[in-house]
């Protein structure tokens, strides 16, 4: 059973955005959720995509992806009708969705592919959500026009300034946070980095803030270990016990170590890809 | 002995028994057969099996020290009570075939058992032979008699008789060694069977874990091949609890009976600092890249990357611990070290792993356990620091008690360290299954017929028993079909 592309649309330079054939997760997946995919059984690594979006009835999900090492840069150069040999899913705990009150939702790149989901839940469930998006510039921005729909306040950032307010998304939240009445949860989804700094502001306000975390995984269901974060002090996997969890407890620091601990092996097949890929003509 | 000589021996013995029969005294004096391997040297650079395999005048001697027991010691010792001493002396009468079909009376994966079951604490422990030499390894080498004759059939496509179609649906979850067998068993009784699986690829344990030079993939493949021939559905990337609910797939998609062979789960760690820093791993997470995701070939077709280590640290006893030391070195590791908190003597790794593992150079250090993992600014792995340890009373697992000793703490510089030391079972099924039934450690509880406390659902292996062995899981995969064809017999029984 493979996973036919339907359609695959490029968001920008480096963001790619695929509707999949996957019905049985399309049916199961709650926000929150991710799959993880490999694009042949023999050679091809296993990597975990949040579910951008999902339509039971059509048996479709969606996802995002930004294009970093050799598997997703394959999978940018895959056309509709092509085949995914291998969607496994839903993975992960579903978010936990209630009607808190006033939600930040804080999405930072590609962080707002899953943010997505779980925005427009807590939206539906009754929350009052204000939303912050931060792109290095205005090109790399994605969904916007998606959380404007759904969003009582959008605030868009950009490090350049080419688009909305030249900042880092961490000087919004402040001032968000310093609002009274406060906000009654933060959801922050991005870059390790970010997220790290983004939990440093709302801990400043005593804010409770969830982080949604994307780590190497093989398996997914717990068997092999290798995304174990550091929580609190104790190693939690982010597979079964995640992926959301509480942001003012995550070691982030080691967290980007271990994200990083394959960099120049990936690096080395990346460019053995790109070369592969001139050679073939995929670059023209 | 050349197979020139040991042609001339078993010409001889042969000649002996036309007339009168072998005595104990002349079985003695058969010399025990070695298993031919590669090279130890050579071998660290491929990842090709390393046993080779009897010869048939090996096999026919080997099996010629066989006493023929009345009793029959080694049945006992075996749990799925295979009939060794008929399927041994078919092996010394050279009648291969019928010594397979003996076996396979019984035990469904001669090809996989003959190569990982632990013989010394099974059928060989209990060998006459053997006790008569106070050593197992002396005894006759059942294991690698089942392998040759299963080995000689690997050309063949029999593929077992299915009974006429029930109508009933049985879904296996999990496509380890218990998963094959109850797939099997319950597809031969005439039930629709279908196989989920959670990886790309149908094998379970003996796919990720076992590595290639230890089982060939190509042996577990053909075990799945008869399955599909069968008509056994297999489902890959499908996780049970995620994907789809055992209620849902026993109310909405029809199964009228389940299957739980899920296997163990969770790596256990040793909940000492730095277990998270850059080149630690589960012994889990290093076999999975290694064997099912072929990191050896990274860059040479893979995208699976794994650390590319100088100095390994693994830590444990057992048959992964071996395993993962091995796998280090043929992934071009210069040193590899094992430390384990007690002897020798309790390691629960088979005693042929053992003797590879120190053939190819792993260096064993017993006694000793990691008290803590240092690293660098980087978070990367740079030592261990260990303690050592004496060992003092008997334990509950009656094994004598590892004790640490005071101040005896020391640094081994390392890159990678691997921890072996077994599993804790996986959550999913608890949380996602109310009114399962589970013990304190989240095994599932199960009656004498595998049966759980849910109807129609069953469960067999690591799940249930914690860390097992691929033949235990086997003979429970067994039982469990038993039950659930006697149980799907009885739910379709017209009412008279």
């Amino acid at each position: 059973m493979s996973h036919k592309i339907l359609s695959k649309r490029r968001l920008s330079e480096d963001v790619f955005t695929a509707e999949i054939e996957a019905p049985l997760v399309a049916q199961a997946r709650k926000p929150g959720q991710f799959v993880i995919i490999s694009i042949n059984s023999e050679y091809s690594e296993r990597i975990p995509l949040t579910i951008a979006d999902a339509d039971p009835e059509r048996g479709t999900i969606r996802l995002i992806w930004q294009r970093v090492g050799k598997t997703t840069a394959e999978l940018a150069d895959m056309q509709q009708g092509d085949e995914i040999a291998n969607v496994t899913g839903p993975l992960g705990k579903p978010t936990h969705i209630e009607n808190f009150g006033t939600i930040v939702c804080v999405g930072g790149g590609i962080g707002n592919a899953p943010l997505l989901p779980i925005t427009k839940a807590l939206k539906k469930a009754g929350n009052k959500i204000i939303s912050i998006l931060g792109a290095r510039n205005k090109e790399l921005l994605v969904l916007e026009d998606d959380f404007a729909a759904i969003c009582d306040e959008l605030i868009i950032t950009t490090d350049d300034g080419s688009y909305g307010r030249k900042a880092l998304v961490t000087e919004p939240l402040k001032e968000v946070c310093q609002r009274d009445p406060k906000s009654d949860q933060v959801v922050v989804i991005g870059p390790a980095i970010m997220m790290k700094f983004c939990c440093e502001v709302t801990k400043q306000f005593n804010i409770p803030t969830q982080v949604s975390l994307n780590t190497i995984m093989v398996d997914a269901t717990g068997m092999c270990g290798g995304c174990r974060v550091e929580i609190d002090g104790k190693a939690k996997f982010v597979c079964v016990d995640g992926p959301e969890f509480d942001g003012h407890k995550v070691d982030f620091d080691l967290m980007i170590k271990r994200l990083n601990a394959y960099k120049d092996q990936e690096q080395q097949v990346y460019e053995q890809y790109k070369k592969h890929r001139c050679k073939i003509g995929l670059d023209k | 002995m050349t197979e020139k000589e040991r042609q001339q021996l078993l010409q001889q013995l042969l000649e002996k028994q036309k007339t009168d029969k072998l005595t104990p005294a002349n079985r003695y004096k058969i010399p025990p057969q070695d298993m031919p391997a590669q090279d130890p040297i050579k071998r660290t650079s491929n990842v090709n099996e390393v046993a080779t395999g009897y010869t048939e005048s090996q096999a026919r001697l080997e099996a010629m020290r066989c006493l023929q027991c009345k009793k029959a010691p080694c049945i006992k010792g075996c749990p799925v009570q295979i009939k060794i001493q008929d399927f041994v002396a078919a092996i010394a009468d050279g009648h291969f075939t019928r010594a397979l079909s003996i076996i396979k009376e019984n035990s469904l994966l001669p090809a996989v058992c003959g190569r990982v079951c632990p013989q010394e604490v099974q059928c060989q422990q209990t060998c006459t032979v053997g006790l008569k030499y106070k050593d197992p390894t002396k005894a006759v080498s059942i294991g690698r008699l089942e392998r040759f004759v299963a080995d000689l059939d690997q050309n063949q496509d029999a593929v077992p008789a299915v009974a006429p179609e029930t109508g009933t649906k049985v879904a296996v979850i999990g496509s380890g060694p218990g998963g094959i067998v109850t797939a099997a068993d319950t597809r031969r009784a005439g039930h629709d069977v279908t196989i989920f699986e959670a990886f790309h690829k149908p094998g379970g344990v003996m796919v990720y874990g076992i590595p290639e030079f230890r089982l060939p993939k190509a042996i577990v493949q053909k075990e799945i091949d008869v399955l599909t021939k069968m008509g056994v559905k297999i489902v890959p990337n499908f996780i049970v609890g995620r994907t789809r609910t055992i209620e849902q797939l026993m109310t909405e998609d029809g199964f009228d009976a389940v299957y739980i062979g899920v296997g163990a789960g969770l790596p256990r760690f040793m909940g000492i600092e730095g277990e998270s820093l850059v080149g630690v791993y589960s012994a889990n997470e290093y076999l999975t890249r290694t064997n099912l995701m072929k990191a050896y070939d990274f860059g040479k077709g893979a995208d699976t990357p794994i650390a590319l280590s100088k100095r390994v640290a693994v830590i444990g006893g057992g048959n992964v611990t071996m395993d993962s030391a091995r796998t280090a070195l043929r992934l071009g590791a210069e040193k590899v070290y094992l430390l384990y908190r007690r002897t020798e003597k309790e390691m629960p790794a088979r005693i042929e792993e053992v003797h590879h593992a120190k053939e190819e150079g792993v260096e064993f250090h017993i006694l000793q356990s990691p008290k803590r993992i240092i690293g660098d600014q980087n978070s990367h792995v740079t030592a261990i620091e260990c303690l050592k340890y004496r060992l003092g009373e008997l334990d509950e697992s009656g094994r004598r008690r590892p004790i640490p000793i005071e101040g005896s703490e020391f640094h081994i510089d390392v890159d990678t360290v691997i921890i072996a030391i077994g599993n804790i079972a996986n959550p999913l099924i608890r949380q996602t299954t109310p009114g399962l039934q589970f013990n304190k450690w989240g095994n599932i509880i199960v009656d004498e017929n595998c049966k759980t406390s849910l109807q129609g659902v069953y469960a067999g292996g690591d799940i249930v028993l914690g860390a097992a062995t691929v033949i235990l899981a086997m003979g429970q995969g067994r039982i469990a079909a038993a039950a659930i064809n006697q149980h799907l017999e009885k739910k379709s029984a017209p009412v008279s």
